[in-house]
This record gives C-alpha cells, sequence and structure tokens, in this order.
C-alpha cells in the first residue's frame, strides 16, 4: 500500500495573518463556477424554458397582438422580458444546489472550513452574473437573425441590470433552501408558487394595460415589472428613460434584501 | 488537545425536549486515537458537530486545539480536520478542484494546494481520478476524498464522523489501512465515531462508550473487557455427570478467580464468565484430573466491547442500535 507523507507543504496551520471577506467569497465563487467552466454547455442547457417561450409564445404574440404592442416590434418587445425570465427562472432555482449539498455533506464540510459563512452566500450569488451575462448574450445573438436590433450601449446596461437582480433573486433563493432544509420537498412549493403570479404580474408576457385594475395594481407593487420595463427601454437604446431608473431602484433593492436576508440566514445556518 | 466539561446538548422539536448530550466530560491528549463508540442516538454526532464549532452547546465549555469553541469557532476551525457523516466533496465538482480549494481555503498558496492535492490523492489510492467528478466515483474512493480533504491543511487534530458506515468490509478495511498508515507517519490526533465494534477495538488506542447522552465508560478496550466483561470460559467433559461436578467445583473458586457471571450448565458444556480466564485454565484441568473429570474440550473467549456494553447497560450494542433507529434527529 502506498502512503503519503503528511509534511505540510504550506503554513496552513497558522494560516495567514488575516482574512478578507474579498478573499473568502472570490475562494467560493470560483468553486462554484468551476463545475460552469468544465462544462459551458451546461449553461445553455438551462435555456429550454425561456427558448420555448420565445419560440412557441413568441409568434402568439406577433399573431394576435401585433402592431398593438408599444413600439408595434414583437421581438424588441418580448426579447428583454425574456431575459428577465431567465433570471426568474433560472436564479429562482439555485437554492436546490445548496439544499442538495446540504444533504450531501459537502455544505457541511464547507463550516468547518475558516470561511466567513456570509461569504458562502455571496459567493454563491455573485455566480448568477456569470451565467445570466452568458444565458442572456446566447438569446440576443440567437435574436438578431430575427431582427432583433441591437443597441450596445443599451443592452450592456441592461445586462448590468439583469445582473444585479440575478444576484437578489438568487440569494432569495438561498435564503429560501437554508429555511426549508429539513423540508426540502418546502423548496419547490414555495418556489414555483412565487414564481407564476410574479412572471405574470410583472408584464412579461402580455401587455397589463389591458388587465382589470386590481391586477395592474398589483403589478405595481411586484419588482419585477419595473425590472422589465427598464430592460424593454434600454434594449430600445434608451438609456435615459425614467422606468430605467425604476428598474436599477427595484432591481436594487432586491439584491439588498436579499443578500441581507440570505447572509442572515446562512450566518444561522447549522 | 480536547477539553470538554459538562458538555450538553438539549433539542427541542414540537415542545417536546430530547437531551442528546447530557454532560460530557472528554480530554483527548495530543497523538491519542480515541473511538466514541455507542448506538445510534446515544449521542456521539451531536458531541462531534458541539466540538467542530457546528452547534453551540446548551450546557458545558469544549476548548479544541487550545481555543474554546463558543468564544473562538475560527481558530478552531483552522486547526481541525472534519470528515462528517455525509460527502465533504461536492459531487459536482471534479475530484482534485475540491481538495484544491480546501486547500486554498485553509490559506495554502495555489502552487502548495495542487502539489498537496496530488500527493494526498495518489497517497489514498486516488491516482488517475483527478479529473473524476465526485458523483462518479465509487462510494469507498468518495470517502477516501473525504478523509484527503480532511488531511488537506495537515491539521493536528482530525474528527471523523462514522467514517466507514456505508462501506463494504473491503473498502472499510481498506480505508482504515490508510488512516492508520497516516497516523503512524504524522503525530496526529484522531476522533472518531463509529457503531462498528470490531473498529473501536483494533482501530483505536482508547474507546469512550456513550449511551443515552452519557459517557459510561472510557478506557482502552482491554481494559474494558477486563474489566466489564471478562473472558468466557468454556469446558466440555467426556459426560453431563462429570460436568455437573466440575461446575460444582468451580462454583466455589468464582470468587476468588474473579467471576464475572455463574455456571451455565448445557448438557456437557459448561460456561463462566472469569477474569484473565486463560490464566485458570492449567488450573481447572488439575482439579478436573485429580477428581477424575474428563475434559474434552476447553475454550477461552475474549470478550468483545459488545460484551462490556452489554455489561453497563444490559442490552447489546446490535439491539440498542435497532430499538433507536428513526430517531434520527438526536444521533
Amino acid at each position: 500500500m502506498s502512503t503519503t507523507t503528511l509534511t505540510p507543504t504550506g503554513t496552513a496551520t497558522q494560516g495567514p495573518p488575516r482574512r478578507s471577506l474579498v478573499r473568502d467569497t472570490t475562494i467560493v465563487l470560483a468553486r462554484e463556477l468551476r463545475p460552469t467552466l468544465h462544462d459551458p454547455f451546461s449553461v445553455v442547457f438551462s435555456l429550454v424554458q425561456p427558448i420555448f417561450f420565445l419560440a412557441l409564445f413568441g409568434p402568439l404574440l406577433a399573431g394576435n397582438l401585433g402592431g398593438g404592442l408599444p413600439g408595434g416590434d414583437v421581438w424588441q418587445w418580448f426579447v428583454p422580458a425574456i431575459l428577465v425570465m431567465i433570471s426568474l427562472f433560472g436564479s429562482s432555482t439555485v437554492g436546490a444546489n445548496l439544499l442538495y449539498e446540504m444533504q450531501t455533506g459537502a455544505h457541511e464540510r464547507m463550516l468547518v472550513t475558516p470561511l466567513a459563512r456570509s461569504s458562502l452566500l455571496v459567493g454563491r450569488a455573485l455566480k448568477e452574473i456569470v451565467t445570466l451575462v452568458a444565458q442572456a448574450a446566447v438569446i440576443v445573438l440567437v435574436m438578431l437573425p430575427f431582427g432583433f436590433r441591437l443597441h450596445p450601449l443599451g443592452a450592456l446596461t441592461g445586462l448590468v441590470l439583469l445582473a444585479v437582480l440575478g444576484v437578489g433573486i438568487s440569494s432569495f433563493s438561498y435564503a429560501l433552501a437554508l429555511a426549508v432544509r429539513k423540508q426540502d420537498w418546502m423548496f419547490w412549493v414555495v418556489q414555483q408558487t412565487v414564481l407564476f403570479p410574479v412572471m405574470i404580474l410583472s408584464g412579461m408576457l402580455l401587455p397589463l394595460e389591458g388587465g382589470p385594475g386590481w391586477m395592474r395594481a398589483l403589478a405595481r407593487l411586484n419588482p419585477l415589472t419595473y425590472v422589465v420595463d427598464a430592460e424593454r427601454a434600454l434594449f430600445a437604446g434608451d438609456l435615459l428613460a425614467a422606468p430605467v431608473l425604476w428598474g436599477f431602484g427595484a432591481a436594487g433593492v432586491t439584491a439588498a434584501l436579499g443578500l441581507a436576508l440570505g447572509i442572515r440566514s446562512m450566518r444561522r445556518s447549522d | 488537545m480536547i477539553e470538554a466539561r459538562g458538555l450538553t446538548k438539549d433539542f427541542v422539536s414540537r415542545k417536546e425536549t430530547v437531551h442528546a448530550v447530557r454532560g460530557v466530560d472528554l480530554d483527548v491528549g495530543r497523538g491519542e486515537t480515541v473511538a466514541v463508540l455507542g448506538p445510534n442516538g446515544a449521542g456521539k454526532t451531536t458531541t462531534m458537530r458541539m466540538l467542530t464549532t457546528l452547534i453551540a452547546p446548551t450546557a458545558g465549555t469544549a476548548r479544541v486545539a487550545g481555543y474554546d469553541v463558543v468564544a473562538d469557532p475560527a481558530q478552531v476551525r483552522r486547526r481541525l480536520g472534519y470528515v462528517g457523516q455525509g460527502n465533504g466533496a461536492g459531487h459536482g465538482q471534479r475530484a482534485l478542484d475540491e481538495l484544491y480549494v480546501q486547500g486554498v481555503t485553509f490559506g495554502l498558496e495555489r502552487r502548495a494546494a495542487r502539489s498537496r492535492a496530488q500527493e494526498l490523492m495518489a497517497g489514498l489510492d486516488l491516482a488517475g481520478k483527478e479529473r473524476t467528478k465526485v458523483s462518479e466515483l465509487s462510494g469507498g474512493q468518495r470517502r477516501r476524498l473525504d478523509v484527503a480533504m480532511g488531511l488537506m491543511h495537515a491539521p493536528d487534530l482530525l474528527v471523523l464522523d462514522e467514517p466507514s458506515t456505508g462501506l463494504d468490509p473491503h473498502n472499510r478495511a481498506n480505508l482504515w489501512e490508510h488512516i492508520s498508515a497516516l497516523r503512524t507517519e504524522h503525530d496526529i490526533t484522531l476522533l472518531l465515531t463509529t457503531h462498528y465494534l470490531d473498529e473501536a477495538d483494533t482501530m483505536a488506542a482508547r474507546v469512550v462508550i456513550v449511551d443515552d447522552g452519557r459517557i459510561i465508560a472510557d478506557d482502552t478496550p482491554e481494559v474494558l473487557k477486563t474489566r466489564h466483561a471478562g473472558d468466557r470460559l468454556i469446558v466440555t467433559t467426556a459426560t453431563a455427570e462429570q460436568t455437573a461436578r466440575l461446575a460444582a467445583r468451580l462454583e466455589a473458586r468464582l470468587e476468588a478467580w474473579e467471576g464475572t457471571s455463574g455456571v451455565e450448565l448445557t448438557g456437557t458444556t459448561l460456561r463462566a464468565g472469569i477474569v484473565a480466564g486463560s490464566t485458570r485454565v492449567t488450573e481447572l484441568v488439575r482439579t478436573a484430573d485429580a477428581d477424575g473429570i474428563q475434559v474434552t474440550d476447553v475454550q477461552v473467549r475474549r470478550p468483545t466491547l459488545d460484551d462490556v456494553f452489554l455489561a453497563l447497560t444490559g442490552r447489546s450494542l446490535r439491539e440498542a442500535d435497532t430499538a433507536t433507529t428513526g430517531e434520527g434527529a438526536a444521533a
């Protein structure tokens, strides 16, 4: 049997004199990204749902509403919303990965390392930026041949907005995973229960202007409504429109609340 | 390395308080190998989780590697290697990547982390699996990877919670071979929990037996067996009548011979519990000879830790295990 020499190759037990939150977060982020880097196509596989909406719902929109849509062009109206949908469908499920690591034991192992508890949440949440930007880029590139017009500066700002939203939604998803870790089935019950009302009440799929008053009132309480409006303005090249500011405000509040709640849950996790 | 005083943990679920750990005092010195043995639900894992800063004690204190687990958890974590019951390596990750990240987490330089990860993989028979996803490793390989994870930062203390549960006998033996080798080569302190009796017996210099949240015995396996169980002397003679006569003789000497149980008769065979039974065999046979009793067979069975558990609690460890399955929360 071969054996291992246990001579420490570094000064591990002493450790570096001080640890920084940035360093811990980078370690967690890099760990989360590694499987994606080894298998970049996994990013595209999770686009199945949004692509169905684009391919099967988009043409219906064009046929039924067509010119009735604000701006008059179905893709200019629908594609920015689909990007928000990616975040809603994708980022809201990431808590399941954490749940899985809680079940297998990897999370517990990481809790017994010097990593700061908050970095375990923030590093994971920041991973959504990479995932979302890559996915959004794929969607936009796919739609260009279909006549989707790109305004580069607006599109870039749109991606930043999407990233902020993704950090927020994924943080909420992780917080949910930490909250239901003893009854993991609850994760999907809550996720699905929240997902659809939030999606429909954001005006993502159909304009809410024609809806009843109570629906429009609820939509005004939905932060996603503002983000969807902002993405539509940005992808139309309208960087200075008021909805952009509202969108960043809504995404920023979502991210701040999500991170605060997520970090708090992670600190209490055992 | 470990000093625990009055360590206590109560869990409250549905307004019912479960006393998982009730006042555990435990000292583990540098370089010791200590096995914590007990049935499911005895409080082994809860104790480990308190010592590794995963949960806070309800009462009592513990210092691990010189630091208080409640006041200074970060210092404790830095000095401790922990191999939990689950798989420490994330299933979606590649084996070498997880080891590398673990090293970097503990402050190793990138290059040092990479070379140490490779060294540990080779040492634990995982060479060639560097780029394999953890989920695609076999159970035995995954467990060895977990041990490697715990050793990445060359800790002074390695805590292993049920390291070999779920492995087949071959993989268990293999894992223990590796752990023994690591222990002899490095002055590492090992604290492990197990419910495999033979494992505690052969691997640990010291066995701590826990039941119902308390330590009920703490000593070397030899002393525990001698003190609490004694040897089993099994003697067969030519006829039942001779055996009965021998039993009467033995009965008279039980006290002088430090008998741990009465003499049981079944046909031509008698059984008795006697401390250091093998040293009495010659005298027994000589007495029998003088009485015209023809001894056809003498066996001395060394006690197991299960005999010790039985002597201490009145039930066998295996029975205790099946009786408490389902009380996973208190495990």
